[in-house]
């Protein structure tokens, strides 16, 4: 009986752990998700920060969000489901579908090849000067110096 | 006073055409040699005369605008609009630009006072000025056309004379919002003054670099306008619009911070052109961007374009701004091509390891990161082209997208001063990263010991603690390369003369302000970077608090106090009085607010705000539970924030010291002392 018990404490532990986990989860998910929409009101706020007075919209929507949660749904349908019932402007950034790709791929691409091209031209404009022997201390020497101390320091 | 006001802007007017024209002509006769009644020296004369009168007509119309609002003149239709009797002084003079026509005349009136300041000091290079005041009444010309026919300021009610106004904005009844507009537009239109000068000397194949000279601390002090302006508007956001954060990714906000990237892009790459002849074509085209930019972030603001909350109300104006930025881009894109060839580089790039490439790949992150906010913001209106639809383009973007690109800019603020003008060798290299990063590694090892999982990004998508540890990570590597490029300086001149190590510093940086000045501003932006970093540890919640009940937060205990309500002839508040405990000693009492304004009929935050180095307790008034009347309180603990303002505090300082000219080695050397050897050895490696 002793022993029944035990198993059953140990069994309530994981099973207080699992939902607790679960719940953490969820918690977690709903942050996140409330921070991928924007409020239907227009005031151009993330959903989960939206803090007007009385706003008609975002606390429907933040209803909307726990139950699509409690249910069950994944991230991508929830998103899929509020961008059907409110339009695509309710999404904070654009999913990464079709045209809105570009949205997402255009600045690091463009930045990958300004790298590259700058270590391209780089390489290209490089002088591969050949050791010159050091000068005596001449006239000219001295001119060099100066010019070099001038680029050098402003 | 309306009939002076718009009698005022139309002689403003007939004025800066006056200065566009005769100069042009006084100009033209120069380089041709033609000559007319008039020589082109009295001619110029006459228009730079005529370029100072337009400041005090552009004074006079602004001044009968405020004239307007402190007397409550609601037969003005802008003062009807954005003014009321109850209006606090203060606020009444804010209305200047708190609406479309208002925030034009502001940039109308500024840059007559820049173009004023250019004229008065017109005998630093006379003809180069002429061209700079020519080229900048242009500007002042289509800004005051706007203002005369299409966004009147001094336009009357037609009909009845309403008693009272209808109020101003209350998210703009703060004191904030009294310096932070004229601070961004000194910014904005600052820009003008380099543009006209580039534009000139490119127009009149100007030769040397003396035009660099001249418009230095002009840049400078614009790009420092700009930065004021930007961080004051994040921190207004930040008390006011009461969501806890200063930085929402709104087009007005990317509209700022794009000539804010190339500004300083170019503030960098002049560098390479003073020192080493390098990239004129390329500074050139960056100051022709900068200010097309801030153009076009007027565009943004005023026309529609974009949807934001900050925005102007959507009028027709936007047409004359498309207009103007064309014309500006022919200008300049004609004057290059007929000029470029007096562009060539003097030298060229010798090493990928170079203070010169370290410079190249700057620039270039800095380009990335003001095409990343210019390609989020449009997106939208591309994505309607294209799709037929609108998407929106926000703050989870730029997470993505632009933040490592700052980090990325944030590693370069950190290798840049250690390389070498020309090539630097493997052994220098060596010898100057070692200590930057060792501190690195053991910063890394600290944050994560401290709690940071940077490897939870490949887990549970959690971009913050990434980006956080690395923004960690990089800034002690910038600081440590910074203070070891002050301490050798510093332990040179401290062996030869003796003086203590501070006092040494600060002659190190008297001897050459812009480059210790520009490291006290690199240190301002680390300090900058870790205060962003620490959004990603942001708690909040949000809890009923009735009479002497409780709520954790952190190290914090929040009791409310009590909670009231009460009005003056401005608002109506609403307001909870919290003692906030830190174990059992009482810290502070805040009292967050709503308040409610007669005249517009909108209510408006109040944060009540207990600000530490370690994170700022945020509390925000968030309304009442209608059945008991006791407030909702919505608290959160945000880590970190108060280093942004110490970090631009920093940024201003180190502007500061670069903009006084140097102490002259030889005054340097009489004083102290110095051996020659020694004022030789602290610039061994120099350059900014």
């Amino acid at each position: 009986m002793r022993g029944m018990s035990r198993i059953g404490r140990v069994l309530a532990v994981v099973l207080v752990a699992v939902l607790t986990m679960g719940a953490a989860d969820t918690a977690k998910r709903y942050n996140d998700l409330g921070h991928k929409m924007m409020c239907a009101c227009g005031c151009g706020q993330i959903l989960i920060e939206c803090n007007h007075l009385g706003c008609p919209d975002s606390g429907p929507m933040l209803d909307e969000l726990r139950t699509a949660l409690a249910g069950g749904a994944s991230d991508n349908a929830i998103l899929t489901a509020f961008e059907d019932k409110y339009g695509p402007t309710i999404l904070a950034a654009p999913m990464f579908t079709k045209f809105n790709m570009l949205a997402w791929i255009v600045p690091p691409v463009l930045f990958l090849l300004g790298i590259a091209g700058t270590v391209v031209l780089v390489r290209r404009w490089r002088i591969r000067a050949a050791a010159v022997p050091a000068k005596p201390r001449t006239v000219e020497f001295q001119a060099m110096r100066e010019r070099i101390r001038r680029e050098t320091q402003l | 006073m309306p009939t002076f006001g718009s009698f005022a802007l139309l002689l403003a007017l007939a004025l800066s055409g006056y200065t566009l024209l005769a100069g042009a002509v006084a100009l033209r006769q120069l380089a041709t040699g033609a000559r007319g009644r008039v020589s082109p020296e009295r001619l110029a004369e006459t228009g730079r005369r005529a370029g100072i009168g337009s400041f005090v007509a552009t004074t006079a119309a602004a001044f009968a605008l405020v004239w307007a609002a402190f007397n409550n003149d609601f037969s003005v239709a802008y003062i009807l609009h954005h003014s009321n009797r109850a209006l606090p002084g203060p606020y009444k003079f804010a209305a200047l630009w708190s609406g479309q026509e208002g925030s034009l005349l502001l940039w109308a009136w500024l840059l007559s006072a820049y173009g004023f300041v250019l004229r008065l000091r017109h005998k630093v290079d006379v003809k180069l000025t002429a061209y700079a005041s020519a080229i900048l009444a242009g500007v002042q010309v289509f800004f005051l056309l706007l203002l005369n026919f299409a966004a009147m300021p001094f336009s009357l009610v037609g009909g009845q004379v309403p008693q009272d106004g209808f109020g101003l904005n209350p998210l703009l009844q703060y004191p904030e919002m009294v310096i932070h507009p004229p601070m961004l537009y000194l910014g904005y239109v600052g820009f003008a003054v380099p543009f006209a000068f580039a534009l000139g000397a490119l127009m009149m194949r100007y030769p040397g670099e003396k035009w660099i000279h001249i418009t230095r601390r002009w840049t400078m002090v614009t790009w420092l306008f700009l930065t004021c302006g930007i961080f004051l508007g994040a921190h207004w956001a930040y008390s006011v619009l009461g969501w806890g954060g200063y930085w929402g990714w709104d087009p007005v906000e990317n509209a700022s911070l794009m000539p804010w990237l190339t500004g300083t892009a170019f503030l960098h790459s002049v560098m390479m052109q003073e020192k080493r002849g390098m990239m004129k074509s390329w500074n050139v085209w960056l100051i022709f961007s900068t200010f097309m930019l801030a153009i076009f972030g007027t565009l943004l603001t005023r026309s529609g374009l974009v949807s934001s909350v900050h925005a102007f109300a959507q009028s027709s104006i936007g047409t004359w701004f498309w207009a103007f930025l064309v014309l500006v881009l022919g200008v300049c894109l004609f004057t290059y091509i007929l000029q470029r060839d007096h562009l060539k580089a003097e030298n060229k790039l010798e090493s990928l390891v170079s203070r010169e490439s370290s410079f190249l790949f700057n620039n270039l992150v800095l380009l990335a990161a003001c095409f990343t906010v210019l390609w989020g913001t449009l997106f939208p209106v591309l994505s309607e082209y294209v799709q037929g639809n609108r998407v929106t383009v926000g703050a989870p973007f730029y997470n993505r997208v632009a933040v490592p690109i700052g980090l990325f800019l944030l590693f370069l603020t950190g290798i840049g001063p250690l390389l070498a003008w020309r090539s630097s060798s493997f052994r220098s290299v060596r010898k100057n990263f070692v200590l930057p990063l060792i501190a690195a590694l053991v910063t890394a090892v600290v944050v994560i010991a401290c709690g940071v999982r940077p490897w939870e990004i490949f887990t549970t998508n959690d971009q913050g603690s990434f980006y956080a540890f690395f923004a960690f990570v990089l800034g002690a590597m910038v600081v440590t390369a910074i203070g070891s490029e002050f301490m050798r300086g510093a332990g040179v001149i401290s062996r030869h003369t003796g003086q203590s190590l501070f006092a040494s510093v600060v002659q190190l940086t008297r001897r050459n302000t812009r480059r210790y000045g520009g490291y006290i501003v690199h240190f301002g932006v680390v300090v900058i970077f870790i205060g962003f970093a620490g959004q990603a540890f942001n708690q909040s919640k949000e809890q009923e608090l009735g009479f002497k009940q409780s709520v954790n937060m952190g190290p914090y205990r929040i009791e409310c106090l009590s909670f009231s309500q009460d009005s003056n002839a401005n608002y109506d508040t609403e307001y909870a009085l919290l003692d906030v405990y830190r174990g059992d000693k009482k810290v502070t009492q805040l009292a967050p607010e709503k308040r409610f304004y007669s005249a517009s009929q909108q209510p408006s935050t109040i944060v009540a705000n207990h600000s530490t180095l370690a994170w700022d307790l945020y509390v925000i008034y968030a309304g009442k539970n209608p059945d008991n009347g006791q407030p909702i309180i919505k608290i959160f603990l945000n880590p970190l924030v108060a280093w942004i303002w110490i970090g631009v505090g920093i940024v201003v300082f180190g502007t500061a010291v670069a903009l006084v000219p140097n102490m002259t080695a030889a005054l340097a050397a009489s004083r102290n002392r110095v051996p020659i050897a020694a004022a030789e050895a602290v610039p061994a490696r120099g350059g900014d």
